[in-house]
């Protein structure tokens, strides 16, 4: 059975515990954290307590509790007031799951001035948008994003709750998951229901792309995941869907933060993030020095595209890092990709493997690149792509 | 400024096979490396110990053979080096991993920053970092491309994120997870490498950081892996050989016919 016990040697009764509690559950009697029958075993007090002297057992009740949860929540992602696109793919794809037991699907929106997204946010998915709106949510900072989530979701109980894999959702996420004392999978690439169970299958590459996994989080709730942006699809917008807007009450404690953000530097103009370019021309080992890239950025030009670069390409110092696509560099979805001189090995395939189109220009006609590309050129870059140049701009006369 | 870098040995994934018949990977013959990724937080530690004094600690979780990571990491100029090993840690995912870093670094008490890699490359998860600040209950900046100042009670760094970069200062202690832009990696040095064979490392379990059973390894590990797939590779596409005009002038048709303007 699950219990909650006070550290007596431990406790210093400085009271940290009794604010973080979202059920008022937590009292102080003579410099002692004294907790109420109020508790639900949210494992607030428990990550809040910096002397270690609040401690959960898990056990079986724990997982009886399961049945409390349904539902799926969504984490909206703002910058600036404007939603990412990601949030409406994962509300979309929220709505598929939903449809297995006939669950509901909502979102939390924090953002500084929420303008007419709540509705939108309905018209994409979302039953009820739980919306709260603050000066001091218009910047995305960990602290007060994982302190109103957790306490929404101990609150509303949903059994699953997603967030995009993007640089927010992989921060927030596991901060939540940790202090919720439940399951996280990282960058998921596809989810299901499990007909069985009902427990929520999360499916994503590791090992360099080498193997898909399967992961479950079976005993504990909720079952959270983030999801690679541009993999799930969003829903065709209805304004006829009907949902609830419900505002989030804040405390001052909810807003307290020990980060701030100073300033947000916009990526400088000229340079192009290349997970939001619809044509990338990129370039691996082959392209043999720094200087060859010129013409691959010349050919980019032509296209209004930007530079990509494999591992290799970038370790050799030929290309900055911000331009690296596959494991450990960026995930891309262009509408057509042109990979010069890359062999295509796995680390740079899961990165561009779901680009629209794939061209492969390589010399060697066993590369991998040739067994998963759309249209390949078996030849010599140097030669071909002076050409390809050349016959765009005729053919553009 | 006394600084903790959590590392990992890993499967070199660029040497990973599968086998096509079993669908299984071959780890055989796979060397272990150090997380490429801990280089940069390692170097990001020593680059600021070297500038304000200190000491940076490496620290690990893992079999007895993870040793190996924590030897080279001494050997680039760690000071310090400890190995949290024990039957009862395997099996973790990353909420028994995180905690169990978490309380290592509790024991040793008195720390002033965590660093870490953005990710590992055998899980690409990105997660325990983040995990490791919410055990500790300490602040987080997680994507750091560059550690602008540093001082005793605050530091200011830049996060690169989607369309550009925020910057953000945070109170000590903190825990950061560090990408590749942030510096280059120092070599082993002679003298680093004489240390690192002499150097003895304390190896933590279980018991001496005061964890129940259910909190650590598999059995304090709310997912398990339930399927491994090889990813299906649909190969349909056509290859072209032949005169290099030729070739041109079919890319090119390609292209326009899925013009995007």
């Amino acid at each position: 059975m699950a219990s909650i016990e006070v550290r007596k040697e431990t406790c210093v009764g400085c009271g940290e515990c009794v604010p973080a509690c979202p059920f008022g559950a937590i009292t102080m009697d003579d410099s002692l954290a004294v907790i109420s029958d109020e508790c639900t075993l949210c494992g607030a007090c428990e990550s809040s307590c910096s002397y270690g002297a609040i401690i959960i057992r898990t056990g079986e009740t724990v997982e009886t509790g399961i049945d409390q949860y349904s539902g799926i929540l969504v984490l909206a992602e703002q910058r600036d007031g404007t939603i990412d696109h990601s949030t409406l793919e994962l509300l979309g794809e929220a709505r598929r799951l939903a449809e297995a037991d006939d669950s509901s699907v909502s979102v939390v929106l924090l953002t500084e001035e929420a303008g007419d997204w709540p509705a939108e946010l309905i018209s994409y998915g979302a039953d009820t948008v739980y919306l709260a709106e603050d000066a001091q949510l218009k910047h995305f900072r960990t602290e007060p994003f994982s302190k109103i989530t957790e306490k929404l979701i101990n609150e509303k109980k949903p059994a699953v709750v997603l967030a995009a894999a993007t640089t927010t959702g992989r921060d927030l996420m596991p901060r939540i998951a940790k202090n919720l004392n439940t399951g996280l999978t990282a960058d998921c690439t596809e989810l299901s229901i499990d007909p069985e169970s009902g427990g929520l299958l999360q499916t994503r590459p590791a090992f360099g792309g080498n193997i898909l996994a399967t992961i479950v989080c079976s005993d504990t709730r909720p079952q959270m995941a983030t999801v690679r942006p541009r993999v799930m699809k969003a829903m065709d917008r209805d304004e006829n869907r009907d949902g609830v807007i419900e505002k989030i009450e804040l405390s001052s404690n909810d807003l307290v933060s020990r980060t701030e953000v100073l300033e947000f530097n916009s990526l400088d103009e000229g340079s192009v993030d290349i997970t939001e370019a619809e044509v990338i021309v990129s370039g691996g080992r082959g392209m043999k020095s720094p200087e060859n890239f010129a013409l691959l950025q010349e050919l980019a030009n032509l296209l209004d595209g930007t530079i990509g670069a494999s591992r290799a390409a970038i370790d050799a110092g030929w290309v900055s890092y911000p331009h690296q696509v596959g494991q450990t560099g960026k995930t891309v979805q262009p509408k057509i990709y042109i990979a010069c001189g890359i062999s295509g090995a796995v680390q740079h395939r899961v990165g561009m493997q779901s680009a629209d189109i794939i061209l492969a220009v390589n010399k060697d006609e066993t590369a991998p690149i040739f067994e998963f590309c759309d249209v390949g050129f078996v030849g010599d870059l140097f030669e071909i792509i002076p050409l390809v140049i050349k016959e765009i701009k005729k053919r553009r006369k | 400024m006394r600084i903790v870098v959590a590392v990992k040995q890993v499967p070199d994934t660029a040497e990973v096979r599968i086998d096509e018949e079993r669908g299984t990977l071959v780890r055989e013959g796979v060397p272990s490396i150090l997380n490429p990724f801990d280089e940069y937080a390692l170097e990001e530690a020593m680059r600021w110990r070297d500038e304000l004094g200190g000491t940076v600690t490496v620290m690990t979780m893992g079999p007895p053979q993870a040793e190996a990571v924590l030897r080279e990491a001494v050997s680039m100029g760690a000071d310090e080096a400890i190995l949290l090993s024990d039957r009862a840690f395997a099996g973790a995912d990353t909420w028994a991993t995180s905690h169990t870093l978490a309380k290592a670094v509790e024991k040793m008490g008195d720390i002033d920053i965590v660093m870490t890699g953005k990710q590992a490359i055998d899980g690409d998860t990105a997660q325990t970092g983040p995990s490791i600040a919410a055990s500790l209950d300490w602040p987080q900046i997680t994507f750091v491309g560059f550690v602008r100042e540093l001082n005793q009670e605050s530091i200011v760094a830049e996060r690169y994120v989607e369309g550009g970069c925020e910057v953000i200062r945070a109170s000590l202690p903190v825990v950061i997870t560090v990408l590749k832009d942030a510096n280059t990696p120092r070599l082993p040095s002679l003298r680093g490498k004489m240390k690192s064979r002499k150097i003895e490392i304390p190896v933590w379990g279980r018991e001496y950081l005061a964890l129940p059973e259910h909190e650590v390894g598999l059995d304090g590990s709310p997912t398990r892996v339930v399927k491994i797939t090889t990813p299906e590779i649909i190969s349909n596409g056509e290859i072209h050989h032949g005169e290099p005009e030729k070739l041109a002038a079919l890319l090119v048709d390609s292209l326009l016919g899925t013009e995007v303007h």
